[in-house]
């Protein structure tokens, strides 16, 4: 049903990818006592945070990130993605880094690790990045830039 | 045995991020893409990534401590304030604008280097002037 109304969806490699994130989450919680969250580990791996996990492990888990992806894309058809012109990505990236710091945390730490933890705070942070997550791509696609 | 555990976790989050379509910009844009094309395979993704979790922490409830570490060091569930609130919408904004969020934007680094490392030296600084404003 759904292939019939969304033929470009890839729900399968998504609940299998989905699933294997939930399993690289549930090995930080379960052996290390932590939350796999992406934005936190990194501004401790880097530094830029003064608490948090020790530096070990942050680095660890946040060198894990590209080593895993290099292990997908070379034993799968993996095909390059398109990004946006560095000029985006530059102001992207500065409010996302400002933003998972002030509100402590991204789609890793709030979406997957919080909402499975029905934390009241994840849930809320969730609905407000999703909602204007929405909220920018309608804004983006009324001014043409999509 | 900690720094093995956190390079596995990092290493299984990062293949499920590119398997699943999460590194993909253009895939998450489809998805926030509410008035387009709209594509839901991110929804799979939270999906399937959340029942692991879930089990994950019932198991959590019943553990003195975590298996490789002394004590479980988790973030509070209560207290919502304006910072998490303005965080969580301007961290929505350059999701939309980039269609990168942290993970698949450090995942990518081992594969297209070039096109994202504008996004991960920006989201450094961003989090570097957090820190500056914050102090």
């Amino acid at each position: 049903m759904i292939a019939d109304l969304f033929p470009h969806a890839q729900p399968g490699a998504g609940l299998i990818g989905g699933v294997m994130i939930g399993l690289a989450a549930a090995i930080m919680l379960l052996g290390l006592g932590r939350i796999a969250g992406v934005s936190g580990l990194a501004a401790r791996a880097t530094g830029i945070a003064g608490s948090g996990a020790p530096h070990g492990i942050a680095i660890a888990f946040i060198l894990g990130l590209p080593l895993g992806a290099c292990i997908v894309a070379s034993v799968t058809d993996w095909k390059p993605a398109t990004y946006s012109a560095p000029l985006m990505l530059v102001a992207a990236g500065l409010i996302v880094g400002f933003g998972t710091r002030l509100g402590s945390g991204c789609t890793s730490g709030h979406g997957v690790c919080g909402l499975s933890r029905l934390s009241w705070r994840s849930v809320v942070a969730t609905g407000l990045f999703m909602a204007s997550g929405f909220a920018t791509v309608a804004v983006m696609r009324i001014a043409g830039a999509l | 045995m900690r720094i093995i555990l956190a390079l596995l976790s990092g290493t299984l989050f990062g293949a499920g991020l590119v398997i699943s379509g999460m590194a993909d910009p253009g895939r998450v844009r489809a998805f926030l893409d509410l008035f387009g094309r709209w594509d839901p395979t991110l929804a799979f993704v939270m999906g399937g990534a959340i029942v692991p979790m879930a089990i994950a922490w019932t198991v959590q409830r019943r553990l003195e401590s975590p298996l490789g570490d002394k004590a479980f060091s988790l973030p509070e569930t209560r207290g919502i304030d304006t910072r998490l609130a303005v965080g969580a919408i301007l961290f929505g904004i350059g999701w939309g604008l980039g269609g990168l969020c942290p993970g698949p934007a450090i995942a990518s680094l081992s594969l297209s280097p070039v096109a994202v490392a504008p996004f991960v030296l920006a989201m450094f600084a961003g989090m570097g002037l957090h820190r500056l404003f914050t102090r």
